[in-house]
């Protein structure tokens, strides 16, 4: 593999457009850059040869300046796999701190203008980067090497972070200072496959935030500490929609050192520790002003939905006549589903801190989408975005929650800063009960399909009609990010993220005719993993468990014979297939099992879930995952966020819900908003299919197959179908199980 | 404000806190800096905030600092006892399940997010000091309360596994 070869010109002609960027000295430089961007949170080593990398001549350390947020997903053991390789760096000498907000350096290279982490794109936009900087890099060090040996450059070689030649042996920190002086190559080689050491290596790389994440010493944007630092709770209203009408704090302020002030988002308490703020905030009276507040209850909210099915609604995706085929076909199937709100819930609830000063303001957040909040935060505060520095801290989870179109909370933590003048350092802080009531949330989603079979068991016509509201329409009030928006996803009224995975869908179907239609709520709502696949993998692959079944076919071979035309679509679903036992496994005494295949994200994903039902009990068993990732850079990462995803999602398949009575949303806390425990884990196993394209993404693409894997299961086993989620079950009591061997390996 | 003794990590001390109904936690991180014990519900729910009370595993988010006066506390920073190592002194039960749980957190590549991850170790510390040799079931109740969002649990469950063996003088 090449990188391209440019003149020095068109080289940075090349990096300002973002094609294959490579900034490492061309357009940084080193230092003197960083200076201004020197910040208490991130400390730098001595040289700061460009934004992506730090080789210290003290310790002999390689530092990736991860360009992604680090919420979970191990992009920062990924990025800095591909540097190392690249480099020749030896993996224990490998570290990371996460970039600031800065668009320019850290944009996102499949996105238009936005530095984010999202859209399960880390791996991918960064793949030929990140390679490209270790690659440049190592030149470098061979150059410098070269030099002060004065050996020809071609006789160097650097293996497991050591420069040698001969007799001569040099660390990386010891020639980083001569290194770092020179300018970058022109040109970067990158290896061939087969000479990779570590992208895809058999032996899983330890992750570089195990460490520091099992001793307690991992700062997470919760842990920021400043002086005389305020802990921040805003009382918000219980609808959606409600402004501060009054409000007394007369009692509130009887605790030592607390005040009250009215923020356009609710009363914020201000406090010297975060009790003082919890005990501030209990006793604080407001009246609500609830005029243009939200005050439906979930079932009239899906009956306003209803009405929207008969109207001509956003076309999405038009093919052959789905109407004359639906005709036509001898089978026909019309079902209704439906899908709550669903909270994010974070461990980590939200939190923001935010530092004002003569010059501007410095912000610490676990910042998902930093140019959206950058712009947002410079617009409440009224600065510059150049006078307010935004460092990114480790998140603990987000699954969408910390990326917003509105930059919620980091707006609100502005917003709390600016009402005492910047007077003390504010760190806002969410309880879960803020969090769980909070909105932004997955939205509820109706769908409407009509699918047909013809005699022999052919599909026949698909309608299909979505009631959403829009996560990008009318995202924010801030024109400078709706325009980012309006660019990147919505298209006459067509808001492609509620309606993917309908959209694009890989399967075969010759008459289709998608619609969507947007609601209007004051509750707002947000990209929750894996955005729209979230519910259109449960209808999709739903309809085509209950049409293969209508047809007398197996589910297995019934997916297959409509995916024909995607081999790599073809070979996971065959590969879930053949590792789980398809058919051979145990059935009868309420067992069960059922598959779901779904691409998205560019990443093909089969599960075959195995479940035991008892009643309304549910014990979900097994589920063995088939994933097609192009090449899998961390094959032992892939399969954490393979069986991450599942547990993530299997709370959501079976009991998480968020519903409204008048309004007021009526989950509160982890006891009835109750993520996946210990209990419920099934067994996992993840098979990667071995590829040599490049990579794609998997932080999302495991979650919108498991509920759909455990409906088809569930039918398999009790012969109901489940057209909701979520589906209701409770956990089997461990008594009912047997089998009670440890499963470590 | 009073003051409350309490005893971290091996260290004695008189707290300066708001009221002796101050849950623990907030101590803990705000007052103490011992910001390693994590928030995540407030009630008891979660389990992020757990930490050793005279060796049993406790949620501080649930106890009034006033109720953990004069009894031996331990937090995540404090599990491996380095100045227990330093002066050579004889480990304790805990201590050597210490050590086979982080070392075996890392070998699996645990964590995800790792904000739970803290009071993950150190349920599963008492855990494997009441069962040595636990199973499936036994993990699935001693780790009951501890949730973890991004779903570590299957990684959780080998590597109790494995410190198991560890301590059983296998697989080290």
């Amino acid at each position: 593999m090449n990188a391209p070869t440019p003149s020095r010109r068109a080289f940075l002609r090349n990096a300002a457009a973002g094609a294959g960027v490579f900034t490492l000295g061309a357009t940084v430089p080193f230092g003197r850059a960083w200076a201004q961007l020197d910040s208490p949170v991130i400390s730098f080593p001595p040289y700061d040869p460009n934004v992506f990398l730090q080789i210290s001549a003290l310790d002999n350390t390689v530092t990736l300046i991860c360009k992604h947020l680090e919420m979970g997903q191990g992009i920062a053991t990924g990025l800095a796999t591909l540097v190392a390789e690249e480099l020749d760096a030896c993996w224990d000498q490998m570290r990371f701190t996460l970039a600031p907000a800065h668009l320019s350096r850290y944009r996102n290279l499949e996105y238009v203008a936005v530095q984010a982490t999202g859209g399960s794109t880390s791996t991918s936009e960064a793949w030929l980067q990140m390679r490209q900087i270790g690659a440049a890099a190592r030149a470098m060090f061979v150059t410098a090497a070269a030099l002060a040996w004065k050996v020809p450059e071609a006789e160097i070689a650097v293996k497991d972070g050591l420069v040698t030649h001969g007799a001569h042996e040099a660390t990386l920190g010891s020639l980083a200072g001569a290194a770092m002086a020179l300018p970058p190559p022109l040109v970067v080689k990158l290896k061939d496959a087969k000479n990779w050491r570590l992208i895809g290596a058999h032996k899983p790389l330890p992750r570089l935030d195990s460490e520091m994440k099992t001793n307690g010493t991992a700062t997470f944007a919760f842990d920021v500490r400043c002086r005389d630092m305020l802990t921040v709770m805003v009382c918000r209203p219980d609808v959606f929609g409600a402004k501060v009408a009054s409000f007394d704090a007369s009692e509130a302020t009887k605790i030592p050192n607390v005040k009250c002030v009215e923020l356009p988002s609710g009363v914020a308490v201000y406090a010297p520790n975060t009790w003082a703020a919890i005990e501030g905030r209990k006793r604080l009276k407001v009246k609500w002003d609830c005029s243009n507040a939200e005050r439906r209850s979930t079932i009239e909210m899906f009956k306003e939905y209803r009405t929207h099915l008969g109207q001509k609604g956003v076309p999405v995706e038009r093919r052959g006549n789905a109407s004359a085929a639906l005709d036509r076909a001898a089978t026909k199937l019309e079902r209704e589903f439906q899908f709550p709100f669903l909270a994010h819930a974070p461990m980590e609830p939200l939190n923001c801190t935010v530092e004002l000063s003569a010059n501007g303001a410095e912000i610490c957040a676990g910042s998902q989408v930093q140019t959206i909040d950058h712009l947002a935060a410079a617009f409440v505060l009224g600065l510059r975005p150049d006078q307010v520095k935004i460092n990114t801290l480790l998140a603990g989870g987000s699954f969408g929650r910390r990326g917003n179109p509105s930059s919620d909370w980091i707006v609100e933590a502005c917003h709390a800063a600016k009402a005492i003048n910047g007077s003390a350092p504010v760190h806002l802080v969410w309880t879960r009960e803020d969090d769980i009531k909070g909105g932004f949330y997955r939205p509820m989603v109706l769908h409407h399909v009509r699918a047909g079979l013809t005699a022999d068991g052919q599909l026949s016509g698909w309608q299909h009609q979505l009631v959403s509201k829009s996560i990008f329409a009318e995202a924010t009030s801030i024109k400078a990010i709706d325009k980012i928006f309006d660019r990147l996803f919505v298209e006459g009224g067509l808001d492609s993220s509620s309606v993917e995975g309908v959209k694009g869908t890989p399967y075969a179907i010759t008459d289709f005719d998608v619609r969507q239609h947007n609601v209007t709520t004051a509750v707002p709502v947000t990209w929750w993993r894996s955005v729209g696949n979230s519910h259109t993998a449960f209808v999709m692959e739903t309809m085509i468990d209950e049409l293969a079944v209508s047809a007398h076919k197996d589910p297995v071979e019934f997916r297959l014979e409509l995916l024909a035309a995607d081999p790599r679509a073809c070979a996971v679903v065959r590969l879930a297939r053949d590792k789980s036992n398809w058919k051979t496994a145990p059935t009868g005494d309420g067992r069960g099992q059922g598959i779901a295949f779904h691409y998205s994200f560019g990443t093909r994903v089969a599960m075959v879930a195995e479940v035991i039902v008892n009643g309304d009990t549910i014990k979900v068993d097994r589920i063995v995952a088939a994933v097609d990732v192009g090449i899998a850079v961390n094959p032992d990462l892939v399969k954490s966020q393979v069986e991450g995803a599942i547990g993530f999602a299997l709370s959501m398949a079976l009991r998480n819900q968020i519903t409204f009575d008048r309004g007021v949303v009526q989950q509160s806390n982890f006891d009835d908003y109750e993520p996946t425990r210990m209990r419920d884990m099934p067994k996992v196993e993840v098979h990667i299919v071995r590829s040599d394209k490049d990579p794609t993404g998997i932080g999302e693409p495991a979650v919108p197959v498991v509920a759909p894997s455990i409906g088809n299961a569930i039918f398999a086993a009790t012969r109901k179908r489940h057209y909701a989620l979520p589906l209701g079950y409770g956990s089997i009591p461990p008594d009912y199980l047997t089998g009670d061997s440890p499963q470590a390996q | 404000m009073v003051t409350v003794p309490l005893n971290v990590n091996g260290r004695s001390a008189n707290v300066p806190v708001d009221s002796e109904k101050m849950p623990l936690l907030w101590v803990l991180r705000d007052i103490m800096g011992l910001t390693g014990t994590k928030y995540g519900c407030g009630r008891a729910l979660c389990g992020a905030c757990t930490v050793h009370i005279d060796g049993e595993a406790a949620r501080s988010c649930s106890i009034m600092v006033g109720d953990a006066a004069g009894k031996t506390i331990v937090t995540i920073e404090g599990v491996t006892c380095p100045q227990a190592e330093a002066k050579s002194c004889p480990q304790t039960e805990s201590d050597r399940c210490a050590k086979a749980v982080l070392a075996a957190w890392r070998r699996l590549n645990v964590v995800q997010c790792g904000y739970c991850q803290s009071g993950q170790i150190m349920s599963a510390i008492t855990l494997l000091k009441k069962i040595p040799k636990p199973t499936c079931k036994d993990i699935d109740l001693g780790m009951e309360g501890n949730i973890c969002r991004c779903g570590t649990y299957q990684r959780i469950r080998k590597a109790i596994c494995l410190a198991s063996d560890m301590l059983d003088g296998k697989a080290l």
